[in-house]
């Protein structure tokens, strides 16, 4: 059964959101989801052009307050 | 109170130090007492390595005697910790022995792992251990021209060492007379050159200048051996005659077979340092999950918050500190020039231009780590 985890990243520099997601992806199952938190405006567009070139599957990406919630599926 | 420290590194040590300090009228009177547990009655600085595999230090300079860099009211055994019974408050170590404990303090420390990537550790040098580390310095004491490839595992040890090993290959071909005869390319996981967005923008153009191309995106997914090829998840690959690899860490294996944290990695809070569900566990340095650099800087930093608290708790019942997200970085730049990054969860680092007094500065430490660690600094 897949999973959904939410990985807090925010208020953090080294090594940064995308790092924290790369590092969580490798841990997680095909199908599962991962939501990164994330107050790094660059975030946004970082993991979407990660995501992409990889291949795996961006869900939903929208910024609640000063957060950026960005839900990728591990594709493979 | 009895205090129980598991595993002697950076963290472990200075919280060992520090706690002996500040409640020697505890360990006096008998009502608290400090035991360390470690797997070596040897302490590596590990920061060491780089200049190890640049023929800058020899190996014997890196160690010091675990016993001799504590004070002397500090319990310490030679018996890594097998199974940790959190519901029980006590651990069982190799020998068999049981620690029963009031306060645990994990300090545990990461590890390289090469085999994660097919062809890696056949295929690659890398300075993340002694014996890694002196055979990098043979094979490019032996390298006469050709591509050298550096290539990152995530997460890994400390996060400026990407950067600092590709300007100390630049420096050392250029001092051998051969840096026309080397092609140096970096690959680095994420979109840009570093994870900090301020060493990125430092660093490019550094790169520019010193001909070093580079590329982003760039995950190791496989290593052709044979063939000297490292190929990458997104699609790409590289034809190398030399490639230096900073290989996936993970946390202990301890870690990971008693069940305190996928990947070895336990879940921690990012302010108190304990761990997840448990009041009375502290976390320090790599061990932890949070998103934190690991290095020996964050490990010294929230090593003296936690040994605060405990201290606190002894004394007044309570904690009285936070940790903040602080790490302090030296990043040698290469022509006897460095600089440094300081920030925290809510400061970004403010980079200052290499220069070479931050270089004998950071030289400078290297020797006076041992007293840093001994609490002292």
């Amino acid at each position: 059964m897949s999973e959904h985890k939410v990985i807090d990243a925010c208020n953090t520099y080294c090594p940064g959101p995308l790092m924290e997601l790369i590092t969580y992806m490798k841990q997680a199952e095909v199908g599962d989801t991962l939501e990164l938190l994330s107050t790094d405006q660059g975030t946004a567009n970082d993991v979407p052009e990660w995501v992409n070139k990889i291949g795996h599957e961006m869900v939903d990406s929208e910024k609640v307050g000063d957060v950026w919630h960005i839900t990728v599926r591990k594709a493979k | 109170m009895r205090i129980l420290i598991v595993g002697g590194g950076t963290g472990g040590t200075i919280i060992a130090n520090n706690l002996a300090r500040r409640l020697a009228p505890e360990i006096t009177a008998g009502t608290s007492r400090i035991t360390m547990l470690s797997a070596s009655d040897q302490h590596m600085y590990q920061p060491g390595l780089l200049y190890v595999a640049f023929g800058q230090m020899m190996p014997d300079e890196l160690y010091r005697k675990q016993k001799s860099l504590l004070e002397s009211s500090i319990i310490f055994h030679v018996d890594p910790v097998e199974k940790f019974d959190l519901e029980n408050n006590q651990v069982r170590t190799k020998s068999g022995k049981v620690h029963k404990y009031d306060t645990l303090v994990i300090a545990t420390g990461s590890r390289i792992m090469p085999r994660k990537i097919p062809g890696l550790d056949e295929g690659s040098e890398t300075f993340y251990t002694e014996a890694g580390a002196v055979s990098m310095f043979r094979k490019l004491r032996e390298f006469e021209g050709g591509k050298v490839a550096i290539v990152v595992g995530v997460p890994h040890k400390c996060p400026i060492a990407p950067v600092e090993v590709t300007f100390a290959l630049d420096d050392y071909f250029k001092k051998r007379g051969i840096r026309d005869k080397v092609e140096i390319k970096y690959h680095y996981p994420i979109n840009r050159i570093h994870s900090i967005e301020n060493v990125a923008t430092w660093a490019k153009p550094e790169f520019d200048r010193m001909g070093i191309e580079y590329e982003t995106l760039f995950n190791v997914e496989e290593v052709d051996a044979e063939n000297k090829i490292v190929k990458s998840m997104e699609g790409s690959e590289y034809k190398y005659d030399l490639l230096i690899s900073i290989p996936e860490h993970h946390g202990m294996d301890v870690i990971e077979q008693n069940e305190l944290g996928k990947d070895g990695w336990i879940p921690t809070d990012r302010y108190q340092l304990t761990m997840e569900g448990h009041d009375n566990v502290y976390v320090v340095g790599d061990t932890t999950n949070l998103p934190v650099s690991k290095t020996g800087s964050a490990a010294h930093f929230e090593a003296e918050v936690i040994a605060e608290n405990i201290a606190s708790i002894v004394k007044i019942g309570v904690p009285v500190n936070e940790y903040d997200g602080k790490v302090y970085c030296f990043i040698e730049a290469g022509h006897d020039k460095a600089t440094y990054a300081n920030f925290n969860y809510l400061n970004p680092p403010d980079l200052k231009p290499a220069n070479k007094s931050m270089h004998w500065f950071k030289m400078s430490y290297n020797k006076m780590y041992w007293t840093s660690v001994r609490g002292l600094l």
